[in-house]
């Protein structure tokens, strides 16, 4: 079995997929002759050719909206927005059509459509190349939102996107897609949306996180007793893996690199609050970014959760 | 080196029936006489649905409604020109268009009334769920124009938008995208010379919207939106360029809204009553009517007969739309996704 990276995991769910389906089709900016612009794509144009990996004007609504008119036509178009800091011309088509098509058609007509995007910072990028604003789409009901952790779960849970039969944003962590190698099998498999994966287990905490952060949850619990669930899809999320561990450990850290007020830990620590509450040991803790503007790189090590908060604010949970 | 012109643009402006409903021959669509009592039924059928709307809306039995009095030339003439098989992608003050298509009436007053279950578009019906969102729709007839030529079918996309929607970055990206990659699409354009309160002329310094096309690679023609005969005549030759693999074309229906924007608008507060006077000579269905009278296709007795069938079709739509049970508040769940999430299911227990 080849060892993969994310960018190689992702790239080879896309040709599986298009090799099995023929109304899968990719468009974006510089997805087509340059593999797009972290080479995620690459090689698909030689082998599909330009009718199914399409490059597009510079257009991120534009992307987005006639990809949702190829949806609703059946096909099952995967829209690359280069960078999730340009996203926003496209949130309108996102919320206001692809969220609600199949509501207010009365399921006449719907959109499976998929929309990869990198986040995240860390990779000292330019400004609005690092975005993480993930709980922007999560609050869209009609969106499912992905997020994966590993090469192998980037492979199986974007096969799951693609067949999914709504629209689903699948963001895609640039700090990640070199970052780590693991075994990725050839063909199919699938990891299904909605369902969490509990990275590693023990009793004392429960380490709550996703995407890049989750490797870093990974280094902070090292020699602890921890449950570190690494939480895949963002919306819905998995609140049974959840509320079982809580009920186990009592004790709650959950750890995002978006700003804090209203992201989505937000939600999760709410919906422990409603349905786990008389289990905790002590108040939840949060370890995010800060309310501030994404900051150049010279401050980005500042600005995300480092191993050192998150052990602190383990430290903290473990105080009760 | 001198300056040079390496590029320059000219918009067509078509018009076949005058005010007083004379036609000229030479540029008269091919038309059966058949298919002009047709069109004069369907335009009758849609004035009526219109004022009707209008009043269960005053009555408090539907809520805000867009009404369409005075595009009806342009809506029909562009929906007649299409197959069964094509698509269309409406607005929210597309009603003419929908009557023409067939769409079920009852279904239209009940969307009005605030129920979704009148946007599930019949299964033999090709058209897209009415559009909010001014001009966000261009993108999808963009996409249904992309999907159908990845699938190698012969359907053309038709878009309707107002002159407000052209200022949209939507529309830009729409018509940019249909240009490059030389889609079957057709752009219909109503400028009605309103956006709500805001005129033509604010939207654009450009003299006309059609001339818009030229910067995207294809054609813009202007058509007297008043003028079946003319909006006819220009959409059939958009939709058969389209169907022929040439491309897309903005067609330009110069027309005027001579009803408020909403029935939630007071257009007394921004235009007076001497230019919506103006308008009035040059009423579509006035010049439609007076054509089909030289013609001897019009009578007493043939307005009578689609007056009355009009009226029961109407009758019944209401009848239907008022008597159909309540929607289940479920609904509202059921339909967010192809299966409820864990969450809604609890959230299910409320009904």
């Amino acid at each position: 079995m080849a060892k993969l990276n994310m960018v190689q995991a992702i790239n080879l769910a896309l040709r599986e997929e298009m090799q099995r389906d023929k109304d899968v089709v990719i468009l974006g900016e510089d997805v087509g002759r340059d593999g797009g612009v972290f080479r995620v794509t690459e090689g698909l144009l030689d082998i599909f050719g330009q009718e199914r990996v399409i490059d597009t004007p510079l257009a991120e609504s534009g992307i987005v909206g006639v990809s949702i008119g190829m949806a609703a036509r059946g096909l099952k178009p995967i829209a690359e927005v280069q960078f999730m800091g340009f996203i926003y011309p496209a949130l309108d088509q996102i919320s206001s059509h692809a969220a609600r098509l199949r509501s207010r058609s009365r399921g006449r007509y719907t959109c499976p459509l998929v929309v990869r995007t990198p986040y995240g910072a860390g990779i000292k990028a330019p400004e609005h190349h690092s975005e993480s604003t993930e709980a922007l789409f999560c609050h869209m009901p009609g969106i499912k939102v992905a997020l994966p952790s590993t090469p192998y779960t980037a492979k199986g849970l974007l096969i799951s996107a693609i067949r999914d039969p709504d629209p689903v944003i699948f963001l895609e962590s640039a700090r990640l897609y070199r970052l780590i190698k693991e075994e990725v099998p050839e063909g199919e498999y699938t990891i299904p949306l909605g369902k969490a994966r509990m990275a590693r287990e023990g009793k004392d905490v429960t380490v709550i996180s996703w995407g890049a952060m989750l490797h870093r949850c990974l280094q902070a619990t090292e020699g602890m007793s921890a449950d570190v669930i690494d939480l895949m899809t963002l919306n819905p999320f998995d609140e049974e893996m959840i509320y079982s561990s809580v009920k186990k450990t009592g004790r709650v850290v959950i750890v995002h690199e978006a700003a804090k007020t209203c992201g989505l830990g937000a939600e999760i620590s709410a919906s422990i609050a409603e349905e786990a509450m008389l289990y905790l040991k002590g108040p939840v803790t949060r370890v995010t970014a800060y309310d501030a503007v994404l900051p150049l790189p010279k401050l980005e090590d500042y600005y995300m959760p480092t191993v050192e908060r998150i052990k602190r604010g383990i430290e903290e949970a473990l105080k009760y | 080196m001198p300056e040079k012109i390496i590029e320059s643009c000219s918009v067509t402006r078509l018009d076949i029936l005058n005010e007083k409903g004379e036609a000229d021959l030479s540029l008269m669509p091919a038309l059966t006489d058949d298919q002009l009592r047709e069109l004069y039924e369907i335009f009758i059928l849609a004035r009526t649905f219109d004022h009707r709307a209008l009043n269960l809306q005053r009555e408090g039995r539907i809520g805000t409604y867009a009404p369409i009095l005075g595009q009806e030339a342009s809506q029909i003439g562009t929906a007649y020109a299409l197959d069964k098989t094509d698509w269309i992608f409406p607005s929210f003050r597309e009603n003419g268009v929908l009557v023409a298509r067939g769409y079920p009436l009852h279904m239209i007053l009940q969307y009005w009334g605030g129920d979704e279950r009148g946007i599930k578009v019949p299964d033999h019906l090709n058209i897209f769920t009415i559009s909010i969102p001014v001009g966000t729709h261009v993108l999808h007839a963009v996409g249904s124009a992309m999907a159908a030529k990845y699938r190698d079918e012969k359907t053309v996309s038709m878009v309707y938008f107002g002159d407000g929607g052209t200022s949209e970055g939507d529309f830009h990206e729409g018509m940019n995208f249909a240009g490059t990659f030389r889609l079957p699409v057709v752009f219909v354009c109503q400028n009605n010379q309103w956006a709500i309160s805001v005129p033509r002329e604010r939207q654009t310094a450009s003299r006309t919207l059609a001339q818009k096309a030229w910067a995207y690679g294809f054609e813009g023609i202007q058509v007297d939106g008043n003028d079946i005969l003319a909006v006819y005549k220009a959409a059939k030759a958009a939709v058969e360029k389209a169907r022929r693999g040439e491309g897309p074309t903005l067609i330009e229906c110069f027309t005027y809204r001579m009803a408020d924007h909403t029935t939630a608008d007071d257009a007394s507060r921004y235009r007076t009553k001497e230019q919506v006077a103006a308008w009035e000579a040059r009423d579509p269905l006035l010049r439609f009517r007076l054509f089909l009278e030289m013609k001897g296709i019009w009578t007493e007795a043939f307005q009578k007969e689609v007056d009355e069938k009009a009226k029961q079709k109407v009758d019944e739509a209401e009848k239907t739309a008022e008597s159909a049970v309540h929607a289940e508040p479920s609904d509202m769940l059921a339909y967010t996704y192809a299966s409820l999430t864990p969450r809604q299911t609890k959230q299910m227990r409320d009904f």
